[in-house]
């Protein structure tokens, strides 16, 4: 593991930070740099196995982590990154792991977060007409 | 006093005396064809009251059909969300008359434990008239067989 | 070869509402005569907006909504959660309430692959099947209701431990089940599996790649069956789970028979993890001590995942300092899994996207959220 994180950090140089909790090693960045340090995450550290896609609403943003892991070496790590609350946008990596496809539409449909060139960036749990994004936490729920 | 009089010898005969509405109800209150429908925890406790140990069929209920066009009995079982409510208002309307709704669970009632939420309907009476409450979380098929029995007095106007 | 322009393909909509147990599953197939083009699925029909609802109750509020996302195995979401909740504020569990939590969780799994055995038996047509295992997944429920008072939807599990003892008539229904559970399978074997046409439905039918699985996230039975040996209760230990004895069933050719399969051998395994754990239960308290107000401290977060029935369930939990989580998480393996429902159904027959969907297991109460 520490291999992988002397490799990343040769890699990206400061566009990076490593932290380190009880349970996960974290690598935050910003969402532009995210392409390159996913793909070598997975191309090269065999990083083949997207356990979760998630984000977080913030008030001054919006976070988005990713849980990698691979199952051949059993190793985990964990990417995080964020933008402001009014871009809400990152690029997609739905190219990488097709099965960050259908978490990156529910998070744009119950966040409003956009990815660029997702394939297909349409609601996927709520109905086609319905207006807002219940998930962010300015959204009223009428009782 | 004459016409009961003459029922009673005719019955003495065994000759049933009855309204053709009488017989009608009788038939339709032993025999009612639910539709398969449900989303949720609700009709697996529906297929358990089908299934052997509870058995539906004791009472004449156990013809679950696929097309609402053959089906009478419409068990609204989980909740109606955002997404189901056009879908179970067509099938409602594909039911031909007469039909009969009952709501199962805390969900199709009242919205259940997903009230508070944005995507679950306050029950399914608002979309349509239900004839029997089931209430329960799931409710256990005995009280499932209880909300059909109190159906099956009310279509017999015994009720 | 002929080349067909849009106007000669059909569309059906098979569901939401289907006589299957799936719940309101959308699948829209593409079909050229009776070949599938394509299969879209449009999800939704169960969202009951449970992150949401979440953040407005505390962490103890939570509980009994982990159990209706994935109704079937009741007590697996539960653990899975109650689990994150212990890691992200840091509580120990006593002993005798994690043995009866893996012997709850084991029998979950049990319950659940019983009704997908009966449930894919009825999707093919083979309507017996589902009473033979509702009869035995009637003894399960009894069971569950001896100890939590609700049969299907239990609530059980606590934060620190579990709610109640076992009672003492448990140990002989346990004890008796497992007795019973080989010449079980073998009725089924006889019934089900061993069915011609059952077999001529399923083998063959559906393959999905090991390198499709674990690049779309697949998980659970429906990757073991692709031959990736991946198990979370041994790659990543939870509980006590490194305590016990047994294997991983994996199968190698990623159709819908061996889907089937390593759910049949599953169902064999957990019976193993359950006669050990009932043997080694010690005595003890079956609860921690916890505040009465559980909070967790702002900006903790935990990512804990277990292996559900249907696969990899794991819970993100944010914690801001209150009794209330500030975003709760679940990665449904259900959800994650269908996205490969058009996958495998491509090139096959209308008749296989049935196949593919009760061999893929999906729930769609876990799927929707």
């Amino acid at each position: 593991m520490s291999q992988i994180l002397q490799d990343i950090q040769t890699f990206m140089g400061d566009k990076i930070e490593v932290s380190q909790d009880k349970h996960y090693t974290c690598i935050s960045t910003g969402a532009d740099n995210l392409p390159a340090l996913l793909g070598r995450l997975k191309e090269i550290h065999g990083f083949n196995y997207l356990a979760n896609l998630t984000a977080v609403d913030y008030p001054d943003r919006f976070e988005i982590i990713y849980h990698l892991h691979s199952i051949p070496a059993n190793h985990k790590i964990m990417v995080k990154s964020s933008v402001s609350r009014e871009e809400a946008q990152f690029p997609s990596t739905a190219y990488l792991w097709p099965g960050a496809d259908w978490q990156e539409r529910e998070l744009f449909d119950l966040m409003g977060i956009k990815f660029q060139n997702h394939p297909n960036l349409i609601r996927i749990l709520l109905p086609d007409d319905f207006e807002g994004h219940p998930l962010r936490k300015d959204f009223k729920v009428k009782g | 006093m004459a016409l009961e009089q003459d029922i009673e010898v005719l019955e003495k005969n065994n000759i049933i005396v009855s309204t053709l509405d009488k017989l009608w109800n009788w038939g339709r209150a032993h025999s009612f064809w639910p539709l398969t429908y449900g989303c949720n925890c609700c009709p697996i406790e529906m297929m358990a009251a089908g299934a052997s140990r509870f058995d539906m069929a004791r009472y004449g209920y156990e013809v679950f059909r696929a097309s609402p066009r053959q089906a009478d009995l419409l068990i609204v079982a989980g909740p109606i969300t955002l997404k189901m409510k056009p879908v179970v208002e067509r099938i409602w309307a594909q039911m031909p008359e007469p039909k009969w709704v009952v709501a199962m669970g805390n969900c199709a009632t009242s919205g259940g434990p997903f009230k508070d939420g944005y995507a679950v309907l306050p029950g399914c009476d608002s979309l349509f008239d239900v004839d029997v409450f089931v209430p329960g979380c799931p409710p256990r098929p005995e009280a499932l067989f209880h909300g059909l029995l109190e159906l099956k007095k009310k279509v017999e106007g015994k009720s | 070869m002929i080349t067909l322009s849009a106007s000669e393909l059909m569309t059906i909509n098979i569901g939401p509402q289907h006589p299957s147990t799936h719940g309101g599953l959308h699948v829209e197939a593409v079909l050229d005569g009776e070949m599938v083009t394509d299969a879209i699925v449009h999800l939704g029909y169960v969202h009951r907006a449970v992150e949401k609802i979440a953040e407005g109750k505390t962490y103890v509020q939570f509980i009994p909504y982990t159990s209706r996302l994935d109704y079937l195995a009741s007590h697996l979401p539960t653990l899975g959660y109650v689990q994150a909740v212990e890691k992200l504020m840091g509580i120990e569990v006593p002993e005798r309430a994690e043995y009866i939590r893996v012997i709850m969780a084991e029998l979950s799994r049990i319950a659940s692959h019983l009704l997908f055995i009966g449930s894919m038996a009825m999707d093919l047509g083979a309507t017996t099947g589902l009473i033979y295992c509702f009869r035995d997944r009637e003894r399960i429920m009894d069971m569950f209701e001896m100890t939590s008072g609700q049969r299907m939807i239990a609530s059980y599990m606590r934060i620190g431990g579990v709610a109640e003892d076992v009672p003492e008539e448990f140990y002989p229904a346990v004890g008796s089940f497992l007795k019973d559970l080989p010449a079980m399978l073998k009725e089924y074997d006889g019934l089900i599996f061993g069915n011609e046409i059952l077999q001529a439905r399923v083998k063959g039918i559906g393959r999905l790649t090991a390198q499709d699985a674990v690049a779309y996230g697949v998980s659970g039975p429906n990757l073991r069956a692709c031959g990736v040996d991946y198990d979370i209760r041994k790659a990543e230990p939870y509980g006590i789970y490194d305590r016990f004895d047994f294997e991983v069933p994996v199968a190698q050719g990623g159709d819908c028979w061996d889907r089937i399969m390593v759910r049949v051998e599953e169902i064999v395994q957990s019976a193993r993890i359950i006669e050990q754990a009932v043997n080694g239960l010690p005595a003890g308290e079956i609860k921690a001590k916890t505040p009465r107000i559980l909070k967790a401290e702002k900006g903790a977060e935990v990512y804990h995942r277990i292996e559900s029935s249907k696969g990899e369930l794991g819970y993100y939990i944010v914690g801001d300092g209150s009794e209330k989580p500030y975003r709760l998480h679940v990665r449904a393996p259900s959800f994650i899994n269908l996205a490969v429902l058009p996958l495998i159904s491509r090139g096959g027959l209308l008749q296989d996207i049935i196949a593919n969907i009760a061999t893929l297991d999906p729930v769609l109460g876990e799927s929707d959220r």
